[in-house]
């Protein structure tokens, strides 16, 4: 295990027992885990990080094939606490996502798995949020939301809804940002919502996500148990056990795996085929929905606002459009950062051209 | 008395023919095309073997605000602007009264014969020439007629000053890439014009140039271009920026010819990614990135970005990641004079971001130190894991610079101290902030690295040796003492001054950047009139030794730059505060190059002042 930086001021996870059991790369789940949290018991949070340490060790990721990106804030922190064996990178407050551009760019052979929080994304970062959306940069954009400021204490985030009441801070006056909104109308091409309190569904997603070759958003309401946990608030385990309605049951399957669609009765699903050969099969439950419909997704969040429920699930996928490293025409394997003077610096013949250009 | 005879009749000779020495200024509008025809003018002379300079005074504007192009005919190679303009061609009515006025005695004056003025000088040789009637007549298409009346005092001047019609023709040829229809065009109302000239206009001023053969291996170029250049030779792999003035043509001219240089062979894909991006805070944000990655990532910007781009550089500089930032300097605060040049980020961008950051900067005084450092700058960020600010100004970056032939890098990439794979099976403890060499520098890593041992967690946050999250007092102060090491290692790495005379009686210049050509030009007239002076021109800092032998060796150093507060001076005043009160400020910040006149005489009444 590695020793730069991981273990954030506590000791890491001991190393595991011979016995433990190991997957397709040969690691055993303590491979994909990270140093112990310094966050509160019960945040959302911690259960998010566990549902990628899951997740990637269940789809046999090597670790040293992951960079892990974030900003500042209590989500921004979690990066240490899964995958010590990846990479990572604790930037600067809402800027992440500029931060994760340009590292893709480095190995784009790589998965990045980045944290955010609502005030990382929706306050201070909501301009960098926007334009890694259109760039389509490959990373899974992870925003632990909570509606609160938790390492400044208890402050409102743009996530936080109407008339809302902290206890230092008042009542809210302000429409909250809705991030799958923003997601959908800066054109994410994989937008999905979830509830820390579905750490199954969780896992799904971020599986999904994971065979995506674009930006995939995925916007986990996830409590903060010290600042905004009251029952009837927006962001609360409870007010998201009662009012979360999943879409559909999800189901990925990875490429390796073959569908078995007999155990579902005809016409009640629907699959949608992932870049990578990999397939999410979505069980109808109250509506039939298509995740691959623009417009479908555009009046479902509407729907979401009126009749105050927390829709859950795979919102918007596309897979037709490049990411930003094929718009960039990088070569097929070797990866940028394993290239040589040879590759990178003009043979010396060429400064002549170089003068000739000149006048 | 035959001797005084002689002197006599040379000193009337020299006053008919004043040859290869003047300054001509052209009054244009913006966006009126006169920029062909100032670099035609520029490019001919240049041709012709004789030392020339131009610097293009624009204003922030796209059409219709008044320009002027100041081109420099130096026999004795000088090459800084001088304020004094003996021919003077009006071409916008907006500035003829002005323009008229800024003639100096003896100089001559032209303008196209559709401004109607009154004449109110007598000093002076006035000709008028029919650019619009040219321009009518010539094969040009009715919506570019406009833009060639331009080029009808090319011909008149062709005329006036000798200028060789066949330079000229060479000179359309190289800007319009050898396209025939432009040319013809262009080369019907010069010859013209030339043509008219010559059945038209008898010369009664002194001004002419004749061929020389002092611009043999030269070049002409831009430092804008010259540092794009320089960064492709540099392997620069991955840029981001945003447009701003004087510094969007450096990104351009990377973007445009980076693939002629690296899309050649053996790549199925390409070596490098360039993204605008939404704004300054996010194109350093995706060029640390990439430095992270272990990309030769860079990013240019002008003030208003460096401002921006504040914290991500104290985060670069504390997270130690490899950065190369270009700064094409301009007059701030604020927006300030945009299009005008300036020495002003001197203290802002040394010491850019928040608690104790200091930063390298590199100094280039020269188009081909553009390129030179284009390439310099990453070796020395990727060897010291920190960010390196090159400080060029709008004068040296958008101005064309006769300037020596670019050279090719004269050692192989110095990619730093990074671990791959196989150097860390060999290394059984690595942690990266570790300092093993005692040097300061620490071994990295970089993403994709498949070692099991590979990974580290970069953080803006207080951290150990290792790099784990840590507020210890002892750590912190450990590392930042590291880091300070590492900045007095990086005086082994960056590129050393140039100094004549390391020690004397005389008194010392300290400049750098774009002044040096004003300061080369007046150390001239300053030991004519019988001051000697010994002259260092920084590169970079950290200072290396030799900045400090010559401010131990010289009891007055003036520090010669284009800003208000003496930056430069206050930055030696604090490396050297046993030795304070010899700098002396020699600053002016009225968003013009400096001149040579200026520079001489303010040393000159300081040196008086002390007598």
């Amino acid at each position: 295990m590695s020793e730069n930086g991981h273990s954030d001021g506590k000791q890491p996870s001991a190393a595991p027992a011979p016995s433990v059991q190991l997957n397709l790369v040969g690691l055993s789940k303590n491979d994909y885990r990270g140093a112990a949290t310094t966050l509160c018991a019960g945040c959302g949070h911690n259960s998010i990080s566990n549902q990628i340490i899951a997740a990637a060790y269940e789809l046999n990721i090597v670790p040293e094939d992951v960079i892990k990106m974030s900003g500042i804030g209590c989500s921004s922190k979690s990066p240490a606490y899964f995958l010590n064996r990846s990479f990572g990178f604790n930037s600067l407050h809402g800027r992440m996502p500029s931060v994760a551009t340009g590292a893709m760019f480095g190995d784009h052979r790589l998965k990045a798995i980045a944290a955010s929080g609502d005030g990382d994304t929706t306050n201070i970062g909501m301009g960098q949020f926007k334009h890694v959306m259109r760039r389509n940069v490959p990373i899974i954009y992870i925003i632990e939301n909570n509606g609160v400021y938790g390492l400044t204490k208890g402050q409102f985030s743009a996530t936080a809804e109407l008339g809302l009441r902290l206890k230092y801070q008042g009542v809210n006056q302000f429409t909250p940002v809705d991030i799958v909104q923003e997601a959908m109308a800066s054109g994410a091409t994989f937008v999905a919502r979830s509830f820390a309190g579905d750490a199954n569904q969780v896992k799904s997603l971020i599986k999904a996500a994971l065979s995506h070759h674009g930006l995939a958003v995925i916007d986990i309401i996830s409590p903060c148990v010290t600042f905004n946990n009251q029952e009837d608030a927006r962001h609360s385990y409870s007010w998201g056990r009662e009012h979360e309605e999943p879409l559909h049951d999800f189901t990925f399957v990875p490429r390796e795996q073959e569908i078995q669609l007999g155990e579902f009765p005809e016409g009640t699903t629907r699959t949608v085929e992932m870049h990578d050969g990999s397939t999410i099969v979505l069980k109808k439950l109250e509506r039939d929905y298509d995740p691959t419909d623009r417009a479908a997704a555009m009046s479902l969040i509407e729907e979401s606002h009126s009749e105050e429920v927390l829709l859950t699930g795979l919102i918007y996928v596309d897979e037709s459009r490049p990411s930003l490293t094929e718009i960039y025409g990088l070569p097929k394997e070797r990866p940028l950062n394993r290239m040589t003077d040879k590759d990178l610096r003009p043979a010396k013949k060429m400064i002549e051209m170089a003068n000739a250009m000149m006048f | 008395m035959a001797e005084v005879q002689i002197k006599e009749e040379q000193r009337t000779k020299k006053q008919k023919n004043v040859v290869n020495d003047f300054s001509m200024t052209v009054a244009t509008m913006n966006g009126s095309g006169s920029q062909t025809s100032n670099l035609t003018l520029l490019r001919a002379l240049f041709k012709m073997g004789i030392p020339v300079s131009g610097k293009n005074l624009f204003p922030s504007n796209i059409q219709g605000l008044p320009t002027w192009y100041t081109i420099r005919v130096s026999k004795k190679g000088y090459l800084a602007r001088r304020n004094t303009h003996e021919i003077v061609v009006a071409m916008n009515a907006d500035t003829f009264v002005e323009d008229l006025a800024s003639v100096a005695p003896g100089g001559a004056f032209y303008y196209g014969d559709h401004l109607k003025f009154e004449i109110n000088r007598d000093d002076i040789s006035i000709y008028s020439f029919p650019a619009k009637q040219l321009a009518k007549e010539s094969a040009a298409p009715a919506n570019l007629r406009d833009y060639v009346a331009n080029m009808a005092y090319v011909g008149v001047l062709a005329h006036m000053l000798d200028i060789d019609i066949q330079k000229i023709r060479e000179a359309l040829e190289y800007h319009f890439d050898n396209k025939e229809k432009p040319i013809a065009i262009n080369m019907g109302v010069i010859e013209a014009a030339h043509a008219w000239s010559v059945a038209n206009l008898k010369k009664t001023d002194p001004y002419r140039v004749e061929p020389m053969d002092k611009t043999t291996g030269y070049v002409m170029a831009d430092g804008n271009t010259a540092a794009a250049l320089g960064a492709i030779f540099g392997g620069v792999q991955f840029a981001a920026w945003y447009p701003i003035t004087p510094a969007s043509s450096l990104a351009e001219a990377l973007s445009q010819n980076i693939g002629k240089f690296r899309d050649t062979d053996g790549q199925d894909g390409k070596t490098y990614a360039i993204v605008q991006a939404e704004d300054e805070l996010a194109a350093i944000g995706m060029a640390v990135g990439a430095g992270w990655s272990g990309l030769r990532a860079m990013t240019s910007t002008s003030g208003p970005g460096i401002s921006l781009m504040t914290e991500f550089a104290g985060l670069a500089y504390y997270a130690e990641i490899p950065i190369v930032v270009w700064d094409v300097q301009r007059v701030g605060p604020s927006t300030g004079l945009p299009t005008r040049t300036s020495q002003g980020d001197m203290l802002t961008t040394h010491f850019l971001g928040h608690g104790d950051t200091q930063h390298i900067m590199l100094l280039p005084g020269s188009a081909q130190e553009c390129f030179e450092f284009g390439w310099k700058a990453f070796d020395i960020a990727e060897r010291m894991q920190a960010p390196v600010f090159v400080m060029s100004d709008l004068d040296l970056g958008m101005n064309q610079w006769m300037t020596k032939p670019f050279e090719y890098p004269e050692m192989p990439m110095d990619r730093g101290k990074v671990l791959w794979e196989e150097d860390l099976e060999k290394v059984k403890n690595w942690k990266r902030f570790e300092d093993v060499d005692q040097d300061g520098i620490t071994w990295r890593t970089v993403p994709g690295n498949k070692h099991p041992r590979s990974a580290w967690f970069t953080r803006g946050t207080g951290h150990n040796a290792a790099g784990a999250y840590s507020e210890r007092s002892a750590d912190w102060e450990a590392n930042m003492a590291r880091l300070k090491k590492k900045f007095e290692t990086a005086c082994k790495y960056v590129p050393e001054v140039v100094v004549d005379g390391l020690e004397s009686a005389a008194a010392g210049i300290i400049a750098y950047g774009s002044s040096d050509q004003a300061v080369l030009e007046a150390r001239d007239y300053l030991a004519e009139e019988g001051l000697k002076t010994d002259y260092l021109r920084l590169r970079a800092l950290p200072f290396t030794d030799t900045v400090a032998k010559f401010v131990e060796g010289h009891k007055t150093i003036y520090v010669v730059e284009m800003n208000r507060d003496g930056q430069m001076k206050k930055l030696l005043q604090l490396e050297y505060p046993q030795f304070a009160t010899r700098f002396v400020s020699i600053a002016k910040h009225d968003g013009l190059p400096l001149n040579a006149r200026w520079v001489k005489e303010s040393i000159q009444a300081e040196e008086n002042s002390h007598e």
